[in-house]
Protein backbone atom coordinates (compact mmCIF):
# COMPACT_ATOMS: atom_id res chain seq x y z
CA UNK A 1 0.00 0.00 0.00
CA UNK A 2 1.37 3.11 -1.16
CA UNK A 3 0.46 5.20 1.73
CA UNK A 4 2.49 3.28 4.23
CA UNK A 5 5.94 4.62 2.83
CA UNK A 6 4.67 7.81 3.15
CA UNK A 7 5.33 8.38 6.77
CA UNK A 8 8.44 9.99 6.91
CA UNK A 9 9.57 9.02 10.76
CA UNK A 10 7.34 5.85 11.21
CA UNK A 11 4.65 5.82 13.56
CA UNK A 12 6.07 5.35 17.24
CA UNK A 13 5.62 9.02 17.53
CA UNK A 14 2.26 9.01 17.12
CA UNK A 15 -0.70 8.75 19.78
CA UNK A 16 -3.03 8.09 17.44
CA UNK A 17 -3.12 6.13 13.83
CA UNK A 18 -5.99 5.12 11.68
CA UNK A 19 -6.61 4.19 8.19
CA UNK A 20 -9.14 3.62 5.93
CA UNK A 21 -8.73 2.44 2.03
CA UNK A 22 -11.90 4.23 1.33
CA UNK A 23 -12.27 7.95 3.17
CA UNK A 24 -15.89 7.97 1.84
CA UNK A 25 -16.83 6.06 5.09
CA UNK A 26 -15.33 8.69 7.08
CA UNK A 27 -16.32 11.81 5.03
CA UNK A 28 -19.98 11.02 4.42
CA UNK A 29 -20.62 10.58 8.38
CA UNK A 30 -18.56 14.03 8.91
CA UNK A 31 -21.01 15.54 6.27
CA UNK A 32 -24.09 14.25 8.71
CA UNK A 33 -22.78 16.58 11.91
CA UNK A 34 -21.08 19.48 9.70
CA UNK A 35 -23.42 22.59 10.41
CA UNK A 36 -20.90 24.19 13.09
CA UNK A 37 -17.27 24.75 11.93
CA UNK A 38 -15.83 23.56 15.27
CA UNK A 39 -15.59 19.69 16.16
CA UNK A 40 -14.64 17.85 19.16
CA UNK A 41 -12.73 14.31 18.14
CA UNK A 42 -12.42 12.25 20.58
CA UNK A 43 -10.57 8.52 20.50
CA UNK A 44 -10.68 5.65 22.74
CA UNK A 45 -9.57 2.07 21.93
CA UNK A 46 -13.53 1.74 21.00
CA UNK A 47 -12.86 4.11 17.81
CA UNK A 48 -13.86 8.10 17.19
CA UNK A 49 -16.18 10.20 18.52
CA UNK A 50 -16.65 13.36 16.86
CA UNK A 51 -19.21 15.97 18.45
CA UNK A 52 -20.62 19.29 17.07
CA UNK A 53 -22.82 21.31 19.30
CA UNK A 54 -24.75 24.48 18.63
CA UNK A 55 -26.52 27.16 20.85
CA UNK A 56 -25.98 25.04 24.18
CA UNK A 57 -28.98 23.65 23.25
CA UNK A 58 -28.33 20.51 20.16
CA UNK A 59 -25.67 18.31 19.89
CA UNK A 60 -24.65 15.94 17.13
CA UNK A 61 -22.31 13.20 17.72
CA UNK A 62 -20.23 10.48 15.00
CA UNK A 63 -19.59 7.27 16.19
CA UNK A 64 -16.89 5.63 13.81
CA UNK A 65 -16.52 2.09 15.59
CA UNK A 66 -12.59 1.26 15.56
CA UNK A 67 -13.11 -2.03 13.38
CA UNK A 68 -14.27 0.67 10.91
CA UNK A 69 -10.71 1.32 10.43
CA UNK A 70 -8.42 -0.94 8.64
CA UNK A 71 -6.18 0.49 11.34
CA UNK A 72 -6.93 2.14 14.59
CA UNK A 73 -4.14 2.26 16.94
CA UNK A 74 -4.65 4.67 19.94
CA UNK A 75 -1.61 4.66 22.40
CA UNK A 76 -3.54 6.70 25.73
CA UNK A 77 -6.67 5.80 26.75
CA UNK A 78 -8.56 8.79 25.28
CA UNK A 79 -6.63 11.22 22.87
CA UNK A 80 -8.96 14.58 22.47
CA UNK A 81 -8.38 17.76 20.27
CA UNK A 82 -10.63 20.23 18.38
CA UNK A 83 -10.80 20.73 14.65
CA UNK A 84 -12.48 22.93 12.40
CA UNK A 85 -14.60 20.76 10.48
CA UNK A 86 -15.33 22.33 7.04
CA UNK A 87 -11.26 22.44 6.92
CA UNK A 88 -11.07 18.84 7.82
CA UNK A 89 -13.95 17.97 5.18
CA UNK A 90 -12.47 19.56 2.38
CA UNK A 91 -9.29 18.25 2.81
CA UNK A 92 -10.60 15.22 3.11
CA UNK A 93 -12.39 15.07 -0.17
CA UNK A 94 -9.15 17.06 -1.90
CA UNK A 95 -9.91 14.49 -4.68
CA UNK A 96 -13.03 15.72 -5.27
CA UNK A 97 -15.26 12.64 -3.38
CA UNK A 98 -15.78 10.37 -6.02
CA UNK A 99 -18.26 8.06 -6.58
CA UNK A 100 -17.25 6.08 -9.07
CA UNK A 101 -16.98 2.74 -8.01
CA UNK A 102 -13.36 1.28 -8.14
CA UNK A 103 -12.00 4.85 -7.38
CA UNK A 104 -11.68 5.53 -3.80
CA UNK A 105 -9.39 7.60 -1.84
CA UNK A 106 -7.17 5.88 0.78
CA UNK A 107 -6.59 7.88 4.26
CA UNK A 108 -4.17 7.77 6.88
CA UNK A 109 -4.61 10.37 9.94
CA UNK A 110 -2.35 10.75 12.34
CA UNK A 111 -2.24 12.72 15.48
CA UNK A 112 1.15 13.99 17.63
CA UNK A 113 -0.62 14.16 20.82
CA UNK A 114 -1.77 17.72 22.57
CA UNK A 115 -0.33 20.98 20.01
CA UNK A 116 0.23 19.16 17.37
CA UNK A 117 -1.51 19.56 14.05
CA UNK A 118 -3.98 16.52 12.96
CA UNK A 119 -1.88 14.88 9.70
CA UNK A 120 -3.35 13.21 7.18
CA UNK A 121 -2.49 11.22 4.51
CA UNK A 122 -4.48 11.05 1.50
CA UNK A 123 -4.25 8.86 -2.18
CA UNK A 124 -5.70 8.32 -5.40
CA UNK A 125 -4.48 6.62 -8.38
CA UNK A 126 -0.82 7.18 -7.30
CA UNK A 127 -1.19 10.68 -6.29
CA UNK A 128 -0.66 11.77 -2.55
CA UNK A 129 -2.06 15.04 -0.71
CA UNK A 130 -0.93 15.93 3.04
CA UNK A 131 -2.35 17.94 4.98
CA UNK A 132 -1.75 18.93 8.52
CA UNK A 133 -5.31 20.70 10.03
CA UNK A 134 -4.31 22.92 13.47
CA UNK A 135 -5.68 21.52 16.53
CA UNK A 136 -6.97 23.73 19.70
CA UNK A 137 -7.91 22.43 22.95
CA UNK A 138 -10.69 20.54 23.56
CA UNK A 139 -13.90 22.04 25.04
CA UNK A 140 -16.02 19.85 26.99
CA UNK A 141 -18.74 19.19 24.85
CA UNK A 142 -22.09 19.49 27.16
CA UNK A 143 -23.40 16.44 29.42
CA UNK A 144 -27.37 16.12 28.05
CA UNK A 145 -27.64 13.81 30.91
CA UNK A 146 -30.01 11.49 28.65
CA UNK A 147 -29.83 7.76 30.34
CA UNK A 148 -32.00 5.22 28.83
CA UNK A 149 -33.44 4.75 32.28
CA UNK A 150 -35.38 8.10 32.16
CA UNK A 151 -36.87 7.31 28.42
CA UNK A 152 -40.71 7.69 28.37
CA UNK A 153 -41.44 7.18 24.96
CA UNK A 154 -39.60 5.67 21.91
CA UNK A 155 -40.18 4.56 18.33
CA UNK A 156 -37.87 3.06 15.82
CA UNK A 157 -39.00 3.67 12.16
CA UNK A 158 -37.29 3.58 8.76
CA UNK A 159 -35.38 6.40 7.94
CA UNK A 160 -37.35 6.38 4.46
CA UNK A 161 -40.52 7.23 6.25
CA UNK A 162 -39.15 10.55 8.32
CA UNK A 163 -37.53 11.19 5.20
CA UNK A 164 -40.24 11.46 3.28
CA UNK A 165 -42.25 13.67 6.34
CA UNK A 166 -39.31 15.80 7.02
CA UNK A 167 -39.17 16.89 3.06
CA UNK A 168 -42.15 17.77 3.07
CA UNK A 169 -42.18 19.61 6.46
CA UNK A 170 -43.89 23.38 6.59
CA UNK A 171 -40.49 25.23 6.87
CA UNK A 172 -42.25 28.22 7.50
CA UNK A 173 -42.98 26.64 10.86
CA UNK A 174 -40.44 28.17 13.91
CA UNK A 175 -41.13 24.78 15.82
CA UNK A 176 -41.86 21.33 15.19
CA UNK A 177 -43.87 19.79 18.09
CA UNK A 178 -43.78 15.92 18.23
CA UNK A 179 -46.59 14.12 20.19
CA UNK A 180 -46.00 10.42 21.14
CA UNK A 181 -48.66 8.07 22.70
CA UNK A 182 -49.50 4.75 23.72
CA UNK A 183 -53.00 5.62 22.46
CA UNK A 184 -54.48 7.94 19.22
CA UNK A 185 -52.30 9.52 17.76
CA UNK A 186 -49.41 7.38 18.84
CA UNK A 187 -46.57 9.51 16.75
CA UNK A 188 -47.15 12.88 15.52
CA UNK A 189 -45.50 15.17 13.89
CA UNK A 190 -46.85 18.62 13.67
CA UNK A 191 -45.89 21.92 12.22
CA UNK A 192 -48.03 25.80 12.85
CA UNK A 193 -46.76 27.50 9.95
CA UNK A 194 -48.00 30.88 7.93
CA UNK A 195 -50.53 28.49 5.73
CA UNK A 196 -51.80 26.67 8.41
CA UNK A 197 -51.13 24.09 10.86
CA UNK A 198 -49.66 20.40 9.50
CA UNK A 199 -49.87 17.18 11.39
CA UNK A 200 -48.35 13.76 9.92
CA UNK A 201 -49.47 10.97 11.73
CA UNK A 202 -47.58 7.38 11.90
CA UNK A 203 -49.90 4.76 13.25
CA UNK A 204 -47.97 1.99 15.51
CA UNK A 205 -48.97 -0.97 13.20
CA UNK A 206 -47.29 0.60 10.45
CA UNK A 207 -44.42 -1.36 8.15
CA UNK A 208 -42.50 1.48 8.82
CA UNK A 209 -42.28 1.59 12.61
CA UNK A 210 -39.89 -1.34 14.09
CA UNK A 211 -40.63 -0.51 17.37
CA UNK A 212 -42.90 1.29 19.37
CA UNK A 213 -42.47 2.11 23.14
CA UNK A 214 -44.25 4.81 24.58
CA UNK A 215 -45.58 4.32 28.31
CA UNK A 216 -46.88 7.99 28.54
CA UNK A 217 -48.83 10.59 26.25
CA UNK A 218 -45.97 13.03 25.84
CA UNK A 219 -45.86 16.57 23.50
CA UNK A 220 -42.91 18.80 22.93
CA UNK A 221 -41.56 21.37 21.00
CA UNK A 222 -38.70 21.91 19.13
CA UNK A 223 -37.22 24.70 17.35
CA UNK A 224 -37.33 23.70 13.04
CA UNK A 225 -33.99 25.41 12.95
CA UNK A 226 -32.58 23.55 15.59
CA UNK A 227 -33.61 19.93 13.74
CA UNK A 228 -32.88 21.25 10.59
CA UNK A 229 -28.91 20.12 10.63
CA UNK A 230 -30.43 16.41 11.58
CA UNK A 231 -32.02 15.94 8.06
CA UNK A 232 -28.38 15.57 6.60
CA UNK A 233 -27.80 12.33 8.96
CA UNK A 234 -31.12 11.18 8.36
CA UNK A 235 -30.98 11.17 4.07
CA UNK A 236 -27.91 8.96 5.19
CA UNK A 237 -29.37 6.95 7.15
CA UNK A 238 -31.26 3.78 6.93
CA UNK A 239 -33.44 3.34 10.30
CA UNK A 240 -33.99 6.16 13.13
CA UNK A 241 -34.28 6.01 16.62
CA UNK A 242 -36.48 8.56 18.13
CA UNK A 243 -36.51 9.23 22.14
CA UNK A 244 -38.13 11.50 24.46
CA UNK A 245 -37.23 11.45 28.18
CA UNK A 246 -39.35 12.91 31.25
CA UNK A 247 -37.82 16.62 30.83
CA UNK A 248 -38.41 16.11 27.15
CA UNK A 249 -35.50 16.28 25.85
CA UNK A 250 -34.85 14.45 22.43
CA UNK A 251 -32.47 12.01 21.39
CA UNK A 252 -32.36 11.27 17.30
CA UNK A 253 -30.01 8.10 16.71
CA UNK A 254 -29.36 7.27 12.96
CA UNK A 255 -28.19 3.89 11.71
CA UNK A 256 -26.30 4.60 9.04
CA UNK A 257 -24.43 2.18 6.70
CA UNK A 258 -21.57 3.15 4.80
CA UNK A 259 -20.41 1.53 1.35
CA UNK A 260 -19.01 -1.70 2.93
CA UNK A 261 -22.35 -2.31 4.48
CA UNK A 262 -20.92 -1.64 8.14
CA UNK A 263 -23.03 0.57 10.45
CA UNK A 264 -22.15 3.91 12.32
CA UNK A 265 -24.40 5.88 14.29
CA UNK A 266 -25.06 9.79 14.31
CA UNK A 267 -26.59 10.96 17.27
CA UNK A 268 -28.29 14.15 17.53
CA UNK A 269 -29.83 15.98 21.38
CA UNK A 270 -31.96 18.58 21.38
CA UNK A 271 -33.54 20.73 24.36
CA UNK A 272 -37.35 21.25 24.02
CA UNK A 273 -38.43 24.88 23.10
CA UNK A 274 -40.47 25.01 26.08
CA UNK A 275 -43.12 23.55 28.34
CA UNK A 276 -46.40 22.81 27.14
CA UNK A 277 -49.52 22.24 29.05
CA UNK A 278 -50.30 18.55 29.45
CA UNK A 279 -53.77 17.57 28.76
CA UNK B 1 -11.70 45.73 -44.31
CA UNK B 2 -13.63 42.80 -45.19
CA UNK B 3 -14.50 39.70 -43.41
CA UNK B 4 -16.78 36.47 -44.52
CA UNK B 5 -16.31 32.91 -43.83
CA UNK B 6 -18.80 29.81 -44.06
CA UNK B 7 -18.68 26.83 -42.20
CA UNK B 8 -20.80 23.67 -42.87
CA UNK B 9 -19.29 20.63 -41.18
CA UNK B 10 -21.12 20.02 -38.49
CA UNK B 11 -17.98 18.39 -36.31
CA UNK B 12 -16.15 21.76 -36.92
CA UNK B 13 -18.85 24.02 -35.99
CA UNK B 14 -18.90 21.52 -32.42
CA UNK B 15 -15.28 22.32 -32.03
CA UNK B 16 -15.55 25.54 -32.98
CA UNK B 17 -18.22 26.24 -30.10
CA UNK B 18 -16.43 23.81 -27.55
CA UNK B 19 -13.24 26.48 -28.34
CA UNK B 20 -15.32 29.55 -27.91
CA UNK B 21 -17.15 28.35 -25.01
CA UNK B 22 -13.62 27.57 -23.16
CA UNK B 23 -12.32 30.92 -24.20
CA UNK B 24 -16.31 32.93 -22.39
CA UNK B 25 -15.51 30.56 -19.27
CA UNK B 26 -11.76 32.24 -19.21
CA UNK B 27 -12.59 36.14 -19.91
CA UNK B 28 -15.27 38.90 -19.87
CA UNK B 29 -13.80 40.08 -23.12
CA UNK B 30 -10.77 39.33 -25.74
CA UNK B 31 -9.42 40.33 -28.90
CA UNK B 32 -10.20 38.15 -31.94
CA UNK B 33 -7.51 38.46 -34.63
CA UNK B 34 -8.20 37.33 -37.73
CA UNK B 35 -5.15 36.94 -40.05
CA UNK B 36 -5.17 34.89 -43.70
CA UNK B 37 -4.42 31.51 -42.51
CA UNK B 38 -5.39 31.86 -38.57
CA UNK B 39 -7.99 33.15 -35.80
CA UNK B 40 -6.76 34.05 -32.63
CA UNK B 41 -8.28 34.67 -29.53
CA UNK B 42 -6.11 37.01 -27.50
CA UNK B 43 -5.85 38.84 -23.93
CA UNK B 44 -2.88 40.88 -23.28
CA UNK B 45 -2.00 40.96 -19.29
CA UNK B 46 -3.60 44.26 -18.65
CA UNK B 47 -4.27 45.34 -14.95
CA UNK B 48 -8.02 44.90 -15.33
CA UNK B 49 -7.81 41.44 -16.34
CA UNK B 50 -5.49 40.90 -12.97
CA UNK B 51 -2.43 40.73 -15.44
CA UNK B 52 -3.52 37.27 -16.68
CA UNK B 53 -2.77 36.92 -20.51
CA UNK B 54 -3.99 34.57 -22.86
CA UNK B 55 -3.15 33.44 -26.53
CA UNK B 56 -5.40 31.01 -28.63
CA UNK B 57 -4.49 29.92 -31.62
CA UNK B 58 -6.82 28.13 -34.22
CA UNK B 59 -5.85 27.28 -38.04
CA UNK B 60 -8.85 28.84 -40.41
CA UNK B 61 -9.00 25.86 -42.77
CA UNK B 62 -9.55 23.47 -40.04
CA UNK B 63 -12.77 25.33 -39.37
CA UNK B 64 -13.99 26.97 -42.50
CA UNK B 65 -14.94 26.15 -45.93
CA UNK B 66 -15.38 29.26 -46.90
CA UNK B 67 -12.54 32.10 -46.03
CA UNK B 68 -12.38 35.46 -47.54
CA UNK B 69 -10.26 38.35 -45.79
CA UNK B 70 -9.16 41.70 -46.66
CA UNK B 71 -7.33 43.31 -43.74
CA UNK B 72 -7.14 46.86 -43.27
CA UNK B 73 -4.05 47.39 -45.71
CA UNK B 74 -2.51 44.98 -48.15
CA UNK B 75 1.27 45.12 -46.06
CA UNK B 76 -0.82 44.95 -42.87
CA UNK B 77 -3.92 42.06 -43.99
CA UNK B 78 -5.84 41.39 -40.89
CA UNK B 79 -8.27 42.49 -38.68
CA UNK B 80 -8.40 42.88 -34.43
CA UNK B 81 -11.91 43.31 -33.20
CA UNK B 82 -12.29 43.32 -29.60
CA UNK B 83 -15.17 40.82 -28.74
CA UNK B 84 -17.02 39.06 -25.58
CA UNK B 85 -16.49 35.68 -26.02
CA UNK B 86 -19.85 35.34 -23.89
CA UNK B 87 -21.91 36.92 -26.90
CA UNK B 88 -20.07 34.44 -29.36
CA UNK B 89 -20.71 31.60 -27.87
CA UNK B 90 -24.71 32.20 -27.25
CA UNK B 91 -25.05 32.64 -30.69
CA UNK B 92 -23.42 29.59 -31.64
CA UNK B 93 -25.63 27.80 -29.32
CA UNK B 94 -28.43 28.11 -31.04
CA UNK B 95 -26.76 27.66 -34.14
CA UNK B 96 -25.75 23.94 -32.99
CA UNK B 97 -27.53 21.80 -35.69
CA UNK B 98 -26.64 24.12 -38.24
CA UNK B 99 -26.35 23.15 -41.52
CA UNK B 100 -24.16 26.13 -42.39
CA UNK B 101 -22.98 28.93 -40.35
CA UNK B 102 -21.66 32.24 -41.66
CA UNK B 103 -19.40 34.56 -39.91
CA UNK B 104 -18.98 38.55 -41.50
CA UNK B 105 -18.09 41.63 -40.43
CA UNK B 106 -21.04 44.29 -40.73
CA UNK B 107 -22.05 47.39 -40.40
CA UNK B 108 -24.99 47.79 -38.52
CA UNK B 109 -25.37 50.56 -35.97
CA UNK B 110 -22.16 49.96 -34.65
CA UNK B 111 -19.75 47.64 -36.32
CA UNK B 112 -20.90 43.64 -35.76
CA UNK B 113 -20.08 40.34 -35.94
CA UNK B 114 -23.13 38.78 -37.92
CA UNK B 115 -23.38 35.07 -37.08
CA UNK B 116 -26.18 33.80 -39.71
CA UNK B 117 -27.32 30.30 -39.10
CA UNK B 118 -29.46 28.06 -41.67
CA UNK B 119 -31.45 25.93 -39.72
CA UNK B 120 -32.25 22.35 -40.38
CA UNK B 121 -36.36 22.23 -41.28
CA UNK B 122 -39.01 19.90 -42.42
CA UNK B 123 -40.35 21.79 -44.45
CA UNK B 124 -39.05 23.70 -47.88
CA UNK B 125 -39.06 26.86 -46.31
CA UNK B 126 -35.52 27.72 -44.68
CA UNK B 127 -35.53 28.65 -41.32
CA UNK B 128 -32.79 31.17 -40.32
CA UNK B 129 -31.09 32.49 -37.20
CA UNK B 130 -29.03 35.65 -37.61
CA UNK B 131 -27.31 37.18 -34.35
CA UNK B 132 -25.46 40.38 -34.44
CA UNK B 133 -23.03 40.82 -31.78
CA UNK B 134 -21.35 44.07 -31.76
CA UNK B 135 -17.32 44.17 -31.50
CA UNK B 136 -15.38 47.16 -31.47
CA UNK B 137 -12.65 47.17 -34.14
CA UNK B 138 -8.88 48.00 -32.52
CA UNK B 139 -6.96 50.39 -34.92
CA UNK B 140 -3.74 49.77 -36.07
CA UNK B 141 -1.81 51.76 -34.08
CA UNK B 142 -3.08 49.64 -30.41
CA UNK B 143 -2.30 45.92 -32.48
CA UNK B 144 1.54 45.71 -31.05
CA UNK B 145 -0.37 44.70 -28.34
CA UNK B 146 -2.28 41.66 -29.67
CA UNK B 147 1.45 39.77 -30.67
CA UNK B 148 2.08 36.46 -30.16
CA UNK B 149 3.62 35.95 -25.94
CA UNK B 150 7.19 35.26 -26.68
CA UNK B 151 8.34 31.67 -24.93
CA UNK B 152 9.12 33.04 -21.25
CA UNK B 153 13.04 32.27 -20.60
CA UNK B 154 11.23 29.17 -17.78
CA UNK B 155 13.26 27.42 -15.05
CA UNK B 156 11.00 24.20 -14.99
CA UNK B 157 8.81 22.73 -17.74
CA UNK B 158 6.94 19.85 -17.15
CA UNK B 159 3.73 17.62 -18.28
CA UNK B 160 0.48 17.98 -16.12
CA UNK B 161 -1.17 15.29 -14.78
CA UNK B 162 -5.25 14.90 -16.12
CA UNK B 163 -6.77 18.56 -15.56
CA UNK B 164 -9.49 17.07 -14.15
CA UNK B 165 -7.38 16.09 -11.42
CA UNK B 166 -6.20 19.40 -11.20
CA UNK B 167 -9.49 20.99 -10.44
CA UNK B 168 -10.77 18.91 -7.55
CA UNK B 169 -7.46 19.67 -5.89
CA UNK B 170 -7.85 23.40 -6.83
CA UNK B 171 -11.48 23.60 -6.57
CA UNK B 172 -10.99 22.42 -2.66
CA UNK B 173 -7.90 24.43 -1.93
CA UNK B 174 -9.84 27.20 -3.07
CA UNK B 175 -12.08 26.93 -0.41
CA UNK B 176 -9.32 26.77 2.04
CA UNK B 177 -6.77 29.82 0.62
CA UNK B 178 -6.47 32.60 -1.69
CA UNK B 179 -3.25 31.46 -2.47
CA UNK B 180 -1.58 28.62 -4.29
CA UNK B 181 1.91 27.74 -4.51
CA UNK B 182 2.56 25.63 -7.77
CA UNK B 183 6.17 23.97 -8.41
CA UNK B 184 7.89 21.69 -10.07
CA UNK B 185 11.29 19.86 -10.83
CA UNK B 186 12.95 18.98 -13.64
CA UNK B 187 12.59 15.03 -11.89
CA UNK B 188 8.65 15.09 -13.12
CA UNK B 189 7.50 16.18 -9.76
CA UNK B 190 4.96 18.88 -9.13
CA UNK B 191 3.28 19.91 -5.99
CA UNK B 192 0.29 22.41 -5.49
CA UNK B 193 0.41 23.96 -2.03
CA UNK B 194 -1.46 25.75 0.09
CA UNK B 195 -1.29 27.21 3.72
CA UNK B 196 -3.01 29.40 6.45
CA UNK B 197 -3.02 29.75 9.67
CA UNK B 198 -5.67 26.57 9.46
CA UNK B 199 -3.99 24.23 7.56
CA UNK B 200 -1.41 23.54 5.27
CA UNK B 201 -2.36 21.56 2.34
CA UNK B 202 0.33 19.54 -0.12
CA UNK B 203 -0.76 17.68 -3.20
CA UNK B 204 2.50 15.70 -4.69
CA UNK B 205 1.96 14.38 -8.04
CA UNK B 206 5.26 12.38 -9.35
CA UNK B 207 6.17 10.58 -12.73
CA UNK B 208 4.79 13.54 -14.82
CA UNK B 209 7.88 13.68 -17.36
CA UNK B 210 9.53 17.08 -18.58
CA UNK B 211 8.86 18.04 -21.94
CA UNK B 212 11.89 18.06 -24.20
CA UNK B 213 12.75 21.66 -25.09
CA UNK B 214 16.49 20.82 -26.54
CA UNK B 215 17.29 23.86 -23.62
CA UNK B 216 20.82 23.60 -22.48
CA UNK B 217 19.96 25.83 -19.86
CA UNK B 218 17.46 23.23 -18.20
CA UNK B 219 20.44 20.47 -18.61
CA UNK B 220 22.53 22.36 -15.60
CA UNK B 221 19.89 22.91 -13.68
CA UNK B 222 19.61 20.09 -10.37
CA UNK B 223 16.57 17.85 -11.23
CA UNK B 224 15.70 18.16 -7.90
CA UNK B 225 15.53 21.85 -7.50
CA UNK B 226 11.96 23.10 -7.46
CA UNK B 227 10.81 26.29 -9.44
CA UNK B 228 7.47 27.88 -7.98
CA UNK B 229 5.19 30.56 -8.28
CA UNK B 230 2.83 31.53 -5.90
CA UNK B 231 -0.64 32.44 -7.96
CA UNK B 232 -3.90 33.51 -7.39
CA UNK B 233 -6.22 30.49 -7.20
CA UNK B 234 -9.30 31.72 -8.42
CA UNK B 235 -7.47 32.58 -11.72
CA UNK B 236 -5.87 29.19 -12.04
CA UNK B 237 -9.29 28.09 -11.18
CA UNK B 238 -10.69 29.38 -13.99
CA UNK B 239 -8.49 28.34 -16.13
CA UNK B 240 -9.23 24.76 -15.31
CA UNK B 241 -13.22 25.55 -15.17
CA UNK B 242 -12.68 26.60 -18.77
CA UNK B 243 -11.75 23.44 -20.36
CA UNK B 244 -14.13 21.17 -21.67
CA UNK B 245 -11.71 18.04 -23.48
CA UNK B 246 -8.83 17.10 -22.82
CA UNK B 247 -6.52 18.22 -24.52
CA UNK B 248 -3.73 16.06 -26.39
CA UNK B 249 -0.68 17.53 -24.35
CA UNK B 250 -0.71 20.12 -21.33
CA UNK B 251 2.09 21.67 -19.70
CA UNK B 252 3.12 24.01 -17.71
CA UNK B 253 5.84 26.31 -17.41
CA UNK B 254 7.52 28.26 -14.37
CA UNK B 255 9.48 31.19 -14.50
CA UNK B 256 10.66 30.75 -10.64
CA UNK B 257 8.44 33.47 -8.44
CA UNK B 258 7.40 35.45 -11.85
CA UNK B 259 4.80 33.36 -13.54
CA UNK B 260 2.90 30.61 -14.61
CA UNK B 261 2.62 29.75 -18.21
CA UNK B 262 0.20 26.53 -19.07
CA UNK B 263 -0.36 25.55 -22.22
CA UNK B 264 -2.85 23.13 -23.38
CA UNK B 265 -2.66 21.33 -27.11
CA UNK B 266 -5.29 19.88 -28.71
CA UNK B 267 -4.75 18.80 -32.89
CA UNK B 268 -5.51 22.21 -34.44
CA UNK B 269 -5.58 24.29 -31.32
CA UNK B 270 -3.42 25.89 -29.08
CA UNK B 271 -4.38 27.50 -25.66
CA UNK B 272 -1.11 29.50 -23.83
CA UNK B 273 -2.65 31.06 -20.76
CA UNK B 274 0.06 32.95 -18.32
CA UNK B 275 -0.69 33.86 -14.45
CA UNK B 276 1.76 36.13 -12.89
CA UNK B 277 2.82 35.33 -9.73
CA UNK B 278 2.47 37.24 -6.50
CA UNK B 279 4.84 38.05 -3.65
Amino acid sequence: MPLSTQSQAGDEQYVLVASLDNVRNLSNILKAITFREHAIFNATKNGLKVTVEDSKCLQANAFIQADIFQEFTIKEDSVGFQVNLTVLLDCLTIFGGSTVPGVSTALKMCYNGYGYPLTLFLEEGGVVTVCKINTQEPEEPLDFDFCSTNVTNKVILQSDSLKEAFSELDMTSEILQITMSPSQPYFRLSTFGNSGNAHYDYPKDSDMMELFQCTKTQTNRYKMSLLKPSTKALALSCKVSVRTDSRGFLSLQYLVRNDEGQICFVEYYCCPDEEVEEE
Amino acid sequence: MKFRAKMIDVGCLNHFTRVVNTIAKLTKSCVLRLTADNLYFVLSGKVASGGVSMWCELLQVNFFDEYQLEGVSAEANEICLEVSPENLSRALKTAQNAKSVKVKLTKKHCPCLTLAAELPSLSSISRAVTHDIPVDVIPRRLWHDFKEPSMPDFDVSIYLPPLKTIKNVVDRMKNLSHYLVMEANLNGEMNLKIETDLVSVTTHFKDLGNPPWGDDASQSRDPEEMAYARVDIRKLQQFLIGQQVNPSKAMCNIVHKKILHLILLHEDVSLQYFIPAVA
